[in-house]
């Protein structure tokens, strides 16, 4: 069977980790294609050659392809749809945001968030904040997926597979990229971390959750959040980790000041181990750690990253 | 403008989720029902906009089953002018997936012609994240996802989303449709009084043949099962005993 596997391509550059988990799923269903889009993707494209399990890889460059908008590259897969049978994608926001648009304009269903392959119609995803995982079995003609990446392990690399390059579809102008706000930093991404470390509501306030990012820096950590800390303006949006923000499943997961909701569970419970420091020593995130801490948090914290 | 808010019948957030022993689904009889958390903030969101004068009239939709009238009095009571129901299945554990809810609302969008569609990001039992994407692309309008701020500016929206890398800003064509995040805003609870006067309101009642649309699920669930547990673990008593246990587990 044939699989088209959409890379992640930000700002001309391929995420390489997210994309090879991506394609460690697609591979077990068929010869993969890995498109790589944007405005510009050719040297996106170059790294995609390079990952082992692809066959081809497709370049699409075109202004309108820039910062992923919905309609230009729901439109430019669409036009490419008709020779796969499986379109995947990992499960960032740009994939959450394009492939449920080109899943209609097929009129077929989207598979979100897939965490198992059973065969080429059956897969496993996770349901209700992963309290329950649910087996489905697809009858449309394309499978039209996102792909969790947190379950895959990376493709390997070595490979080089040729390259061709493909022309963009009309696009369809109905929207615009403004501006882009994002933070730079010199740590480890959250979503492919191999530590990460989080602070709650317990932190207090922006400047008090300078000693969770001093723990993460002393480890070389990404640093993690509970939806409660990003309402609350500690920690950026894209820290936020759970059922509606990422989900991680790093070696080593260390809660500080999270009170352990389902919600927040949902999004780093498959980590390897996993730690927890609270106060309060009903909290439930110490049903879920390997090594639970009951204790505040201000003295804890910043013994431990001495200590480390 | 006219603004149509999609809103879901979920099992409520706070509730533990329990999956049948026969593996058939999730027990939902008999669990309290709630709107989509997301749908509460699409609500507020379009109330606000019809506060400003941006919009004149905001409509509440919801697919499913008939209970989910109370979903739709949640929504008047906090300030939607009308609802349509539109009664797809009489089984509450029959979910309509986003594809057939998508159709529907196209066809009650043909009806309604609102300017604007505000949408939760995501449901919180299929935790599908595509109905708002799927519809923007059967009418062939402009799509938002993921709205931390909303700002409609004439024939144009301007929308910050919240994204992998942080927040994009889009500038949409209008009509559009717009899937609202965490912190969009706060939704109001609903007065007393104002829970009282949706009492009043009207509420239209269709069904998918109304709009032409087979639900007809396109996966058919072989199996729903609970996750692996994880086994609980151990308490530590301080700072040294936690470092030496990650250091023997090869943690740090
Ligand atoms: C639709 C929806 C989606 C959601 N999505 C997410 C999501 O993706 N991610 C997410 O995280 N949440 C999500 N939530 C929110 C979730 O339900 C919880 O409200 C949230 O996770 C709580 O965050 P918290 O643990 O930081 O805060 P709290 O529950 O307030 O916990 C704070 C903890 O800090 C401890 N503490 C306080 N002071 C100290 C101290 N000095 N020392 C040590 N410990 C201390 C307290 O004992 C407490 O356990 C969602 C909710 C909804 C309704
Ligand atoms: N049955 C439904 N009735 C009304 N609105 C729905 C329904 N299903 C989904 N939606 C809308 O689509 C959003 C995303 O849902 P989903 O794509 O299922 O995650 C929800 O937040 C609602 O705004």
């Amino acid at each position: 069977m044939a699989v088209l596997l959409i890379g992640e391509v930000t700002n001309g550059e391929l995420n390489v980790d997210a994309t090879s988990k991506a394609l460690t799923a697609a591979v077990k269903l068929g010869d993969v294609t890995l498109l790589c889009a944007g405005a510009s993707a050719a040297a996106a494209g170059e790294t995609a050659a390079t990952l082992d399990g692809v066959s081809k890889v497709l370049v699409a460059e075109d202004p309108s392809l820039g910062h992923r908008l919905a309609e230009p590259t729901a439109a430019l897969v669409v036009s490419l749809a008709g020779d796969y049978s499986h379109i995947l994608a990992p499960s960032t926001t740009d994939a959450k945001n394009v492939m449920p648009r080109i899943a209609a304009l097929l009129d077929v269903m989207i598979l979100s968030d897939v965490t198992g392959i059973v065969d080429a119609d059956t897969f496993e995803r996770p349901i209700y904040a992963g309290n329950a995982v649910q087996t489905v079995k697809s009858s449309d003609a394309t499978k039209v997926m996102t792909i969790r990446t947190s379950t895959f392990d990376a493709a390997g690399t070595g490979n080089s597979a040729p390259v061709e390059i493909v022309s963009a579809a009309q696009n369809p102008g109905l929207s615009e990229w403004v501006e882009d706000k994002v933070a730079e930093s010199d740590r480890p991404e959250l979503t492919s971390a191999g530590i990460v470390v989080s602070g709650g509501r317990g932190i207090g306030s922006e400047e008090d959750f300078k000693i969770v990012e001093k723990l993460a820096d002393k480890l070389g950590a990404a640093v993690g959040a509970s939806r409660a800390a990003v309402d609350s303006g500690y920690a950026p949006n894209d820290w936020q980790v759970g059922q509606t923000g990422k989900v991680v499943a790093p070696d080593l997961y260390i809660a500080v000041g999270i009170s352990g909701a389902i919600q927040h569970l949902a999004g780093m419970k498959d980590s390897k181990i996993i730690v927890a420091i609270n106060k309060d020593e009903e909290a439930p995130i110490f049903q879920v750690a390997d090594y639970g801490l009951v204790g505040d948090l201000f003295t804890i914290v910043p013994e431990l990253t001495e200590k480390l | 403008m006219k603004v149509l808010v999609p809103v879901k019948r979920v099992i409520d957030y706070n509730v533990k989720v329990r999956v049948k022993a026969d593996g058939s689904g999730v027990d939902l009889a008999n669990v309290k029902m709630s709107m989509n958390p997301f749908d509460e903030i699409a609500v507020e969101e379009a109330i606000r906009l019809k506060e400003k004068g941006v919009a004149d009239e905001v409509v509440a939709v919801s697919i499913g089953v008939k209970q989910a009238q109370e979903t739709l009095r949640t929504a008047l009571a906090m300030g939607a002018d009308r609802a349509i129901l539109v009664v797809a299945t009489d089984d509450v554990h029959q979910d309509i997936e986003p594809l057939a809810v998508a159709k529907i609302l196209k066809g009650v969008i043909e009806e309604e012609q609102p300017g604007l569609v505000l949408a939760g990001k995501q449901a919180i039992d299929n935790d599908m994240n595509a109905t708002g994407q799927m519809l923007s692309a059967l009418l062939g309008w402009s799509q938002a996802t993921f709205a931390s701020e909303v700002n409609v500016e004439g024939e144009h929206a301007v929308v910050t989303r919240e994204v992998d890398g942080g927040l994009q800003t889009i500038k949409v064509k209008m009509p559009s449709i717009v899937t609202v995040d965490l912190r969009l805003n706060e939704p109001r609870y609903a007065s007393l009084p104002n829970i009282m006067k949706a009492k009043k309101k009207p509420l239209d009642e269709k069904t998918p043949a109304d709009y032409g649309v087979d639900v007809t699920p396109r996966l058919e669930i072989v199996k729903t099962a609970e996750p692996p547990v994880r086994k609980a673990g151990e308490m530590v008593k301080d700072v040294d005993e936690l470092v030496a246990k990650l250091k023997e587990a090869g943690a740090v």
